[in-house]
């Protein structure tokens, strides 16, 4: 069976929070691993950054959707924003031998995720989904 | 959620203790305290410690506070130290694989060693 949590928070940094602070008991709760569950939140946290700073462009009046949905198999987030579609090609990790500041959300949410797909079909906005397959 | 800083001078620099989640709301503001030091250090500023030991959460904003303060410190000649890392802050330096990067010290005695 599985289980979805649906929250909505403001496009504020100040709510970013909110998304962690929701997510870690989850996916604690869900059976992965302490440090799993803090790269995990890590991940999701990027991206609503990334929302934040790029799809919103700073706009602080925007909603920010996460739904959660785990089963046997897998714990599958999906965030939805209304902003500007990213370009989708130029969503690249950069390099982590150049030590210099920023660049590095994209490369923790690929690295902690299995799977990371946008989808920018609807009229408005992105829907990010991020997949994390189950070890045990 | 906060980050709350406090600045302490010891014999070898300065010590800046951060406690509560470094993220993209509150990484302009560690960003501010560290310039503050480096004000009130220069010239002659020999080592800038931070402890870490306190931090429930730091993104990639936090990480970047920190190339930017040790590259300020590169450019200055002082030393910066890290010292205690939280497990969350062990994570994010672990998938940045910048642990080799930045000096980092089990404790502030460790880190203070010497300078």
């Amino acid at each position: 069976m599985t289980e979805t949590v649906t929250l909505t928070v403001p496009s504020h940094p100040k709510y970013l929070y909110v998304i962690r602070s929701a997510v870690y008991p989850l996916v604690i709760d869900a059976g992965f691993p302490k440090k799993e569950a803090r790269k995990i939140v890590l991940a999701i946290d990027e991206a609503c950054s990334n929302i934040i700073k790029y799809a919103y462009e700073g706009d602080a009046t925007k909603l920010i959707q996460l739904r959660v949905a785990l089963d046997q198999q897998r714990l599958l987030m999906e965030l939805t924003d209304t902003g500007r579609k990213p370009d989708v090609s130029k969503i690249v990790p950069r390099k982590l031998d150049e030590v210099r500041p920023g660049g590095l959300g994209t490369h923790f949410i690929r690295a902690v995720f299995d799977t990371v797909s946008y989808d920018t079909q609807q009229a408005a906005g992105t829907v990010l989904t991020l997949i994390k397959k189950r070890t045990d | 959620m906060n980050v709350e800083m406090v600045t302490e001078k010891f014999s070898g620099g300065f010590l800046l203790k951060l406690r509560g989640d470094v993220d993209m709301n509150t990484s302009s503001e560690v960003r501010s305290a560290i310039a503050a030091i480096f004000k009130q250090g220069s010239p002659g500023m020999k080592a800038l410690l931070i402890d870490l030991s306190h931090v429930r959460y730091m993104d990639s904003s936090g990480i970047a506070t920190l190339v930017e303060c040790m590259q300020n410190c590169m450019k200055t000649g002082a030393r910066l130290r890290l010292c205690d890392l939280s497990p969350s802050v062990r994570d994010v330096f672990e998938l940045a694989r910048l642990a080799s990067v930045f000096e980092i010290f089990p404790t502030f005695n460790d880190a203070s060693a010497g300078l």
